[in-house]
């Protein structure tokens, strides 16, 4: 005997689209249960993504990083020296040293001050995949320049606007007097609320009391053919433990990691979607013990025709198949909408991807399958005997 | 088929409750229906008549006494036998017992798809079939809710006889006709027993339909006692 038998009448799509008003509030439970899921899932996972735009940005294939750094905002700096010997390896085509750092931006308007991510690099290193950056970079070969990143937040003043009005924007970092020469479009991430870039020179003109040679990021482009993973593991087997060779994935995974284990964001959002499982199963289980209840005679009389009580099984496991998927189409579609609402109001990077939507319906497959098992058990209740 | 007997009960007990509440509804009964016989049963109400059908339907474990029913020994049977044999034995109840959510040929054809051999066309056409042999034919589509009490229970002797069974058991069928349609169906159940040869025990206080048993039994106090020949009398 199949799961699904089409030969037969579809007594359990018959139950329950024959009563629909309470396939409404079953259907209404399990949308609720699936977009709270969708939300919960995907403010979590919009947050994890949005702590790496910046890592996304650059053009590396391997990223060396000091073994002390534990995320973006806390970057330790290591000798610049390993980068170089870096070149040694045949398959390393190109370097770019980065230095990385949170400084405070003062607001031009307000003279408020507020930190910002600083990047600085040598303005003829490529340093993002974006090839538009390579015009403006020229103009950091001046001293005291800056590219500021029009995404970030207000609260560092109208730079953006004022650059684009004509106005010399002029602005203090540490005490220094910088000029904005340009701007760029990177985004705003967890740990930086604004970027900022600017030449090697510029930055430890800002930040004198750098080591000298010290670097917090070194990226290291590959020849076309070769394999990221098996170079990271040379070097890192060549270069001395003071640096931390990773792919750029493994770059992204580690800044993520961060905020995954060492904060509480995804704990709570997990939580937030386990509540949706909880209310969900609530729901189905309500509707579909008060379905085989209200029918519990019928269910009889088809034992006493001969029906065997798998089949009258199946036909519950049926409905909560069907409630699943009729339950998921709606969800699935105000998560889409939603997901457009999060995007525009908050410039998360919250999209409707394939695991997240598998991992949704499953999660509402197992709600319905467990609640149908439940309300089974109601139809051992069913005596054919009691109803001539 | 006289030597087949669908019903053969010999010293059937029955007890309800445990304990100082046990209560015993059959005392003893003796009964035999022969394949394609019509045996109404009478008698007044809770005297066991139901809890005899109820036995005969493999719908309870037999306590005492031996039941065999289409040939079939039902004493310490097991829950997949008893099921297996209801498949052969069609059902008509006081309530009409019709499945809410469906129309009344998808109800019949609950009935016919007991008949696995069959296709679904022919499983339906059969359905259509049998709701025109008990004047039906125009409300195939209706839900039980839109038809009359008579159209019902209808319906349900039509779902009944739709699984071709060889042993049909009722439980006053036309207490919800009026007597013409009451006829009709019994007529019609009486046809079925001659040309499939299945047997029919109908539980009955319908003093109109008497006539078309070819035996009738009463019972008093949980025993049998055998009444005269109806179809005799009444051609006399």
């Amino acid at each position: 005997m199949g799961l699904w038998q089409g030969r037969r009448i579809p007594l359990s799509l018959l139950l329950l689209t024959r009563q629909p008003v309470r396939l409404a509030v079953a259907l209404a439970g399990i949308s609720f249960a699936g977009i709270l899921m969708f939300m919960q899932l995907g403010f979590r996972d919009g947050l994890f993504d949005a702590s790496v735009t910046i890592h996304r940005l650059f053009d590396a294939d391997l990223v060396l990083i000091s073994p002390r750094s534990t995320s973006s905002v806390s970057m330790a700096g290591f000798p610049k020296r390993r980068l170089v010997q870096a070149m040694a390896a045949p398959e390393v085509e190109g370097i770019s040293p980065v230095h990385w750092n949170l400084l405070l931006w003062r607001n031009p308007e307000t003279r408020g001050t507020r930190s910002i991510l600083t990047l600085g690099f040598e303005p003829n290193d490529p340093l993002f995949t974006d090839p538009s950056l390579a015009p403006k970079a020229r103009l950091l070969t001046q001293k005291g320049r800056v590219l500021f990143d029009e995404q970030s937040r207000p609260e560092f003043g109208p730079v953006a606007q004022w650059f684009k009005a004509g106005r010399t924007v002029e602005s203090e970092i540490a005490g220094k007097r910088v000029r904005v020469a340009g701007l760029v479009g990177l985004g705003t991430s967890f740990g930086a609320d604004g970027n900022l870039l600017t030449s090697s020179e510029t930055f430890l003109e800002l930040l004198p009391n750098t080591p000298p040679g010290s670097i917090e990021v070194g990226l290291i482009r590959l020849r076309p053919g070769s394999d990221p993973e098996a170079v990271a593991q040379k070097l890192q087997a060549q270069l001395p433990s003071d640096v931390t060779v990773l792919t750029k994935q493994g770059f992204i995974d580690f800044e993520q990691n961060y905020w995954r284990t060492s904060t509480s964001i995804g704990f709570i959002f997990t939580l937030g979607a386990a509540m949706g499982f909880v209310v969900g199963c609530v729901i189905v289980y309500q509707v579909l013990y008060s379905d085989v209840s209200d029918h519990l005679p019928e269910y009889a009389t088809l034992m006493a025709m001969g029906y065997k009580l798998v089949s009258l099984l199946g036909v519950v496991a049926r409905e909560g198949l069907l409630l699943a998927a009729f339950g998921y189409l709606p969800a699935y579609a105000a998560g889409q909408g939603l997901y457009l609402l999060v995007r525009s109001a908050t410039q998360l990077p919250v999209f409707m991807d394939t695991t997240r939507a598998v991992t949704v319906f499953s999660m509402i497959l197992v709600m319905c399958m467990a609640s149908a098992a439940l309300a089974m058990r109601r139809l051992a209740d069913a005596d054919p005997a009691e109803i001539f | 088929m006289a030597g087949s007997a669908a019903i053969e009960l010999q010293h059937l007990c029955h007890w309800y409750g445990s304990g100082s509440m046990r209560r015993q509804v059959l005392q003893g009964v003796n009964l035999q229906v022969a394949a394609g016989e019509v045996v109404l049963l009478t008698g007044p109400s809770g005297c066991g008549k139901t809890t005899l059908l109820t036995l005969v339907g493999a719908l309870r474990q037999v306590q005492e006494g031996a039941v065999r029913v289409l040939g079939q020994q039902l004493n310490g049977a097991s829950r997949r036998e008893r099921q297996v044999l209801r498949r052969s034995i069609g059902m008509i109840f006081q309530g009409h017992n019709l499945l809410r959510c469906l129309s009344a040929e998808q109800n019949v054809q609950m009935g016919s798809d007991l008949l696995l051999e069959l296709s679904y066309r022919a499983r339906r056409d059969q359905a259509r079939e049998w709701l025109r042999a008990v004047g039906l034919g125009d409300e195939l589509h209706k839900l039980p809710h839109d038809l009359s009490g008579g159209q019902k229970q209808r319906v349900a002797i039509a779902r009944a006889l739709a699984a071709r069974p060889r042993l049909l058991l009722a439980d006053e069928p036309t207490a919800a006709l009026d007597s013409k349609t009451g006829r009709e169906v019994v007529e019609l159940l009486q046809r079925l027993a001659r040309e499939q040869g299945c047997a029919v025990l109908m539980v009955t206080h319908d003093p109109r339909i008497l006539d078309i048993a070819d035996r009738l039994v009463r019972m008093e106090d949980g025993l049998l006692l055998e009444a005269e020949r109806p179809r005799e009398t009444a051609q006399a």
